[in-house]
């Protein structure tokens, strides 16, 4: 019976850990609801541009959350402050909570020195959804890449972040590519770290 | 050797959402496909009036000398059916295969507008590797 038993007493709610949660969620329910998001985003633009920048600030306000709950989770209410910490907490704490997995790789951009890669196989907001021909090179993914950019710039490391399809080899489907472009300031910072 | 001839998919008032047709046997031009889509809509229909037995819920296997016809009909009213050689086994699990695709590939996918033909570029994908497997499955014996 419900409250019958060892009862632990707690005076404060503050005093209480912080559970863990729910690890899982209902991919049919969250893919469902994930389509309703694009399809009301849809009805309220007229341009994929439009639609695109919808998406990611969805996401936007997802990754900031992220970041408080993780940090004091996960961090002990730390939080990371070096270019390569966060980059590897978003890469891999970050992931395996909202996806399960941690992503499959996180790369340094080969032209540029301030750009970073994280691509994923399969994205997880992608499993289901086929973009029609006539949208061109539009990824849902820009959902993702919303949280990205609001935990990056919520830790203090603004970046203009952007969801690509990216073409494999010997793949009938192409990856997904979330390029992240971090602002001068960042690297201005990093450099005088050392 | 090809196992099935062809796949359709209509949608609750009769109109064809999908078709494909495998192999050379049985192949029909647009119109004819679209036909047959209502034709077996209204057939199934009837056939519920005219079952002697209550509870009939239409159509499931008709038979003919060089074709099997197997139809599927889910709760919300779209039918699958395949044509295929006479006798070929295991159809309806690969017509509930096939609905299991379809609820995921085409009804979780946002930018498919119910009731309109299938476009979708992972359903046809995770089709032709269902009904690529099937047939490996069938060779296999």
């Amino acid at each position: 019976m419900i409250g019958v038993g060892k009862m632990k007493q707690y005076t404060n709610v503050l005093e209480r850990p912080l559970s863990k949660g729910k690890q899982e969620v209902s991919l049919s329910g969250f893919a469902f609801l994930f389509s309703e998001l694009v399809q009301y985003n849809q009805t309220q633009v007229d341009n994929i541009t439009e639609l695109e920048r919808r998406l990611e600030d969805a996401g936007y306000a997802v990754g900031a959350r992220i970041l408080e709950l993780l940090c004091h989770r996960e961090k002990g209410n730390r939080r990371e402050t070096r270019l390569l910490g966060i980059l590897s907490f978003v890469h891999s704490t970050v992931w395996k909570v909202l996806f399960g997995k941690v992503a499959d790789s996180l790369e340094k951009g080969t032209e540029h020195e301030d750009e970073y890669m994280i691509s994923e196989k399969e994205l997880l907001v992608n499993r289901f959804i086929s973009i029609p021909k006539d949208m061109g090179a539009f990824n849902c993914g820009a959902f993702v890449a919303g949280i990205v950019r609001g935990v990056l710039e919520n830790a203090g490391f603004p970046a203009v972040v952007t969801a690509h399809f990216v073409p494999v080899e010997g793949q009938q489907r192409p990856r997904t590519t979330i390029l992240i472009k971090f602002a001068e300031e960042v690297l201005r910072r990093e450099a005088r770290l050392g | 050797m090809a196992a099935i001839y062809s796949l359709y998919i209509i949608n609750k008032s009769g109109g064809l959402i999908f078709y494909k047709d495998y192999g050379s046997a049985g192949r029909m031009d647009t119109n004819d496909s679209l036909r047959l889509a209502s034709l077996w809509h209204s057939m199934h229909a009837i056939s519920q009036q005219l079952s002697p037995v209550n509870g009939c819920a239409g159509i499931e296997l008709l038979q003919a000398d060089n074709f099997d016809l197997h139809c599927f009909q889910s709760l919300t009213g779209t039918k699958f059916f395949v044509v295929c050689e006479p006798g070929s086994p295991h159809m309806e699990s690969l017509l509930k295969y096939i609905y299991e695709l379809y609820t995921d590939y085409v009804l979780k996918n946002p930018f498919y507008e119910m009731e309109m033909p299938i476009r979708c570029e992972l359903f046809d994908i995770n089709l032709s590797q269902a009904v690529q497997k099937d047939r490996v499955a069938l060779l296999g014996r």
